[in-house]
Order: C-alpha cells, then sequence, then structure tokens
C-alpha cells in the first residue's frame, strides 16, 4: 500500500488557523530555481508546481520546520512566522 | 522591578532543564512555550545520550518516557539495491553512565516541561512569544500578543529557528549550508514484532544510519529507531544543494522506506506520525552569540549539534547548555548583576564542558562531509567489491585484490587515500 503524502500528513494532528496563514508566498516569483528548492526541499510536500510554472503552497499541512525559511525568505517566501499560539502541528510522538 | 528572576523562551529540553535547575534553587522562573504542552512542537530521529541529563536527575531513564535502551549499533552503506551493514552489539553500550536512550520528543519534551514545573516553575504552554523587549541595548523581557513581561534575564530556548535572536538582531539568519532538513515517519508496531525483526529483547534498542542512496547524492542519509511499539524511519538532508536534486523530499522518502533493507522491518505497519524538523548541523562554525546584557542562547538556538556521520548528537548538548544557563543565572542573581559582563561565566562553563571542546575536536568534519564521494561513490563502490566477493556464477576465479583494485580505481586511489586521510583527521 503507497500513501500519498498528503494521506501520510492525514493521520498527523493540526490545529489549523483557519484563513490566518502563517506563510505567504509569491506564487509567480519569476526564478524557476528558488521554487524548485521550495518543492524538493519542504518535508510536507506542500509546494507544488502548476502547469503553467506557478507556485502553490498549502499552510494548512506546515510542520514548522522553517526549511523555507531557510531557503527562501525574501524571494519566494514573503512572510514566514510560526502559528499564533496553541495552533498548528501538534507532535503526539516527534 | 522585574516580574520574575528568569524567563526562559521553550519548552524543549534546553528550556526546561534551565527551568528545572533554576526553580530547584528557589528562583521565580516563567517556562513558555508555543506549543500546547512541552514538546509538542519537537522531533528528534532519535537518540538521547543520557549523560548530561542523568547528573541533573539521576536514574531519569526509570521514570521517564524513554522507548529503548540502545545495544546495538549499526550503520549501512546503501545502493539502490544493495546494502552493506556494520553490526555492533555490546552490553557495553548500555552501561550506566555511557547509556543512551530512543525518545520520542511529544513525550519525553513534555515529561521535562512537567518536571520543572513540579520543582517550582511556572509553566505557561500555548503562549507564543512574539518579540524581545530590548531597553537600552539590554534585553528585559518578553512580548506575547498585547502583554509584556519582564525578567533579570531571558533564556533563549527557541530551537534551530530563533527567530527571536534574529528579530532582536542578536544572531544572524541561519543559512542553508549550515543546516538540514529531517524527516521522519513513525510506524506502529506490536513490541514482540520489533524484538524479533531486529534481534532484541526486553526494553532493548537499536540505532541505525544509512550513508548512500537514501540521500541521492546530497550530503546527509538514513536512520532508524526502535522505539517500543514502533519504528523511527527518516532522513536527514543537506540544504545548500537540495534544490539540484533531481528527487523530492517524499521521493527520497518513498524510495528509502521501500528499500529491500528497510521495507521487510516495516511490513504492515501502521503509518502513526509525519514530521519533519530543520537540524543544525555545522558544528563550531555555527556557533554564534550565546550571551549578552540581560540574555542567554542554548540549545539548537546557539546551534549545538554534532554531526559526524557515524553519530548525531544535539539533545545531549541541549540540556547541558541549558544546565549551564541556569547556572550562570544564579551567580548571576548572587550578584544582582545580569549585565554581559557577569553572564559571561555561561561561556566559561561551556569552553570547559564537552560541549565546546567536542566541537572544537570535531571541527573539521562539516566541511569533509562536503565531499561527493562520501555519499555516492563510496557506498557504490562497496557494494561492488562485496558482489565480487559473495556473488558465484561459474565464471572463472579472479584473486580478490584484483576484483578489488578494479573499484578501487574507479574512485581513485589518491582520492581514497586523500578523503581516508582527511576523513580519520576529521574525527
Amino acid at each position: 500500500m503507497t500513501m500519498s503524502v498528503e494521506e501520510k500528513l492525514g493521520v498527523n494532528k493540526f490545529f489549523v488557523n483557519e484563513g490566518k496563514p502563517h506563510i505567504e508566498i509569491d506564487p509567480n516569483y519569476p526564478d524557476m530555481k528558488e521554487k524548485l528548492k521550495l518543492v524538493k526541499a519542504c518535508p510536507g510536500g506542500l509546494y507544488k508546481l502548476n502547469e503553467n510554472g506557478t507556485l502553490s503552497f498549502d499552510y494548512a499541512g506546515c510542520l514548522e520546520c522553517g526549511t523555507c525559511r531557510i531557503l527562501c525568505l525574501g524571494t519566494v517566501v514573503k512572510k514566514w512566522e510560526y502559528p499564533e499560539s496553541t495552533m498548528g502541528v501538534e507532535y503526539r510522538y516527534g | 522591578m522585574s516580574e520574575f528572576d528568569a524567563i526562559i523562551v521553550g519548552g524543549g529540553l534546553a528550556g526546561s532543564t534551565a527551568a528545572y535547575v533554576l526553580a530547584q534553587q528557589g528562583l521565580e522562573v516563567l517556562l513558555i512555550e508555543r506549543g500546547n504542552y512541552g514538546g509538542s512542537k519537537n522531533m528528534t530521529g532519535g537518540r538521547l545520550y543520557a549523560h548530561s541529563l542523568e547528573k541533573i536527575i539521576p536514574n531519569f531513564a526509570e521514570e521517564a518516557p524513554v522507548e529503548r535502551r540502545v545495544v546495538k549499533e549499526r550503520i549501512s552503506m546503501m545502493t539502490e539495491n544493495d546494502a552493506f551493514t556494520i553490526d555492533y552489539h555490546s552490553p557495553r553500550l548500555a552501561q550506566a553512565g555511557s547509556d543512551s536512550y530512543v525518545v520520542m520528543r511529544g513525550e519525553f519534551d513534555r515529561w521535562l516541561f512537567d518536571k520543572a514545573e513540579e520543582a517550582g516553575a511556572m509553566t505557561a504552554a500555548g503562549i507564543k512569544v512574539d518579540e524581545l523587549i530590548v531597553e537600552n541595548n539590554r534585553v528585559t523581557g518578553v512580548i506575547c500578543g498585547d502583554e509584556e513581561m519582564r525578567a533579570d534575564v531571558v533564556i533563549l530556548a527557541d530551537g534551530v529557528n530563533s527567530l527571536l535572536a534574529e528579530k532582536a538582531g542578536l544572531r544572524k539568519r541561519v543559512q542553508p549550508s549550515q543546516v538540514a532538513v529531517g524527516v521522519k515517519e513513525v510506524y506502529g508496531l506490536p513490541a514482540k514484532v520489533i524484538e524479533d525483526r531486529f534481534g532484541l529483547t526486553g526494553n532493548e534498542g537499536t540505532a541505525w544510519l544509512f550513508a548512500g542512496s537514501p540521500s541521492n547524492g546530497l550530503v546527509g542519509g538514513g536512520f532508524l529507531y526502535t522505539n517500543k511499539e514502533s519504528i523511527s524511519l527518516g532522513l536527514v538532508l543537506g540544504l545548500e544543494h537540495i534544490g539540484e536534486s533531481e528527487k523530492t523530499i517524499e521521493e527520497m522518502m518513498v524510495a528509502f522506506s521501500n528499500h529491500p533493507e528497510i521495507a521487510p522491518l516495516i511490513k504492515d505497519a501502521k503509518l502513526l506520525e509525519r514530521s519533519g524538523h530543520v537540524v543544525p548541523e555545522a558544528g563550531l562554525s555555527m556557533v554564534s552569540t550565546l550571551y549578552g546584557d540581560g540574555y542567554l542562547i542554548c540549545g539548537d538556538a546557539a546551534g549545538f549539534c554534532l554531526n559526524i556521520g557515524y553519530m548525531v548528537r544535539g539533545m545531549d548538548l541541549a540540556i547541558a547548555s541549558g544546565e549551564m544557563a541556569a547556572k550562570a543565572v544564579i551567580a548571576a542573581k548572587e550578584k544582582g548583576d545580569f549585565s554581559s559582563a557577569t553572564l559571561q561565566s555561561y561561556k566559561t562553563m561551556l569552553d570547559e564542558s564537552f560541549i565546546m571542546k567536542d566541537l572544537a575536536v570535531y571541527k573539521n568534519f562539516p566541511s569533509f562531509m562536503e565531499n561527493p564521494r562520501i555519499f555516492n561513490q563510496y557506498p557504490a563502490m562497496v557494494s561492488e567489491i562485496m558482489a565480487e566477493m559473495f556473488i558465484v556464477n561459474g565464471s572463472p576465479a579472479v584473486p580478490l585484490r584484483k576484483k578489488a583494485m578494479k573499484h578501487l580505481k574507479t574512485v581513485g586511489l589518491m582520492n581514497l587515500l586523500k578523503d581516508g586521510f582527511k576523513g580519520v583527521k576529521s574525527v
């Protein structure tokens, strides 16, 4: 049985702050190399390249690792904060 | 007047240790954690070397939620379908004083956080610190939402990303070349099945690292740790060149978990959690500001991590640095002076401890690991030599030294000598 990354994240416990993303990106950022870094490196597989070359990102499954911030803050990543108090991922195992 | 002697930001191992030690000495401490409990945002591979916590809470493993005590060390070199493994099994690994435990941070950190509370620290879980208060170049407190709280000293134990230190200009932004991304999957299995699959009895555990195909050419590798009733399986991948990788981290994770060496070990297991975290990897070169007027930085936030290929350590350093930060605060309180000049005793203690000494011994290792031969050519070479040794198919025999030489030459004898020499020097 192969699980998709979305299904894998589905077993986690998340408190999603609906409508209040803690990370904001520029989906139309021109440099493809920068966008690919995020597609390759996000351990939640949350950055996806669309057919038209734009980037989509879903903050709801964020593991709060900071990888995208370290790689692309100031380029593709416009804002990176931790989720508000009590929100976000909650590791039961960790 | 400050409301607290110390405010500690971050309820991980460094922060909770600092809070525990300070509270035990009767100081007024506030320990703040943004998650709903200590450890709720934390993740490790992972294994905790017991020595540093043992000094603070003797026999902690008897009461703490540890998974298994490691008695079996394995290191594998992997290619796409092959694995060459070194297996070291010894009761000496489990002896008091040199013992190590597989832990899961959601449970383990929560226990230590609660210990700090029991010792008398005031704890606030589910509260995010937004900013430090800096007045006259001195850290005097923290801001959470619209609330300000003040203390004589603030201990920053807010993890590898330490946004607070960066925002306040106390630390530079972490660079991709200094860190790796870790991804982990926890697979549930009955204890009996784990013991049978790994040849373990009772609370014995296995720690296993993998070099070669798991990191797909990047600096890094795979790991596997046995928990009581689950297996932790994951990858650590250097960020510097990750954009150039032809595979995504998920594709690498799938390939690793489907590898013929791994797949039977997690067969019929149920995925319990998928986690991710950034790992400081650059050793001594990424240790930055440690103290200043009104503040101390410890744990991952200070960059305390040792990765020397066959061994990865961060948690024992975090605990020891939390303890030293607390001791520096206790000394400062006695003097009634929380300036940089007094808090410098933290750095002195670090310098005299295993933390800075070990970081100095292994300071060249991170740059040695930048060598792509280590993650590509050597695992392939070993696998080819093993195949030559063990495969019998009726072709005329060739002396082993000739067989081996062919593969050594693929890498280049000079490269082998050079890397061997550098490698031995760096560890």
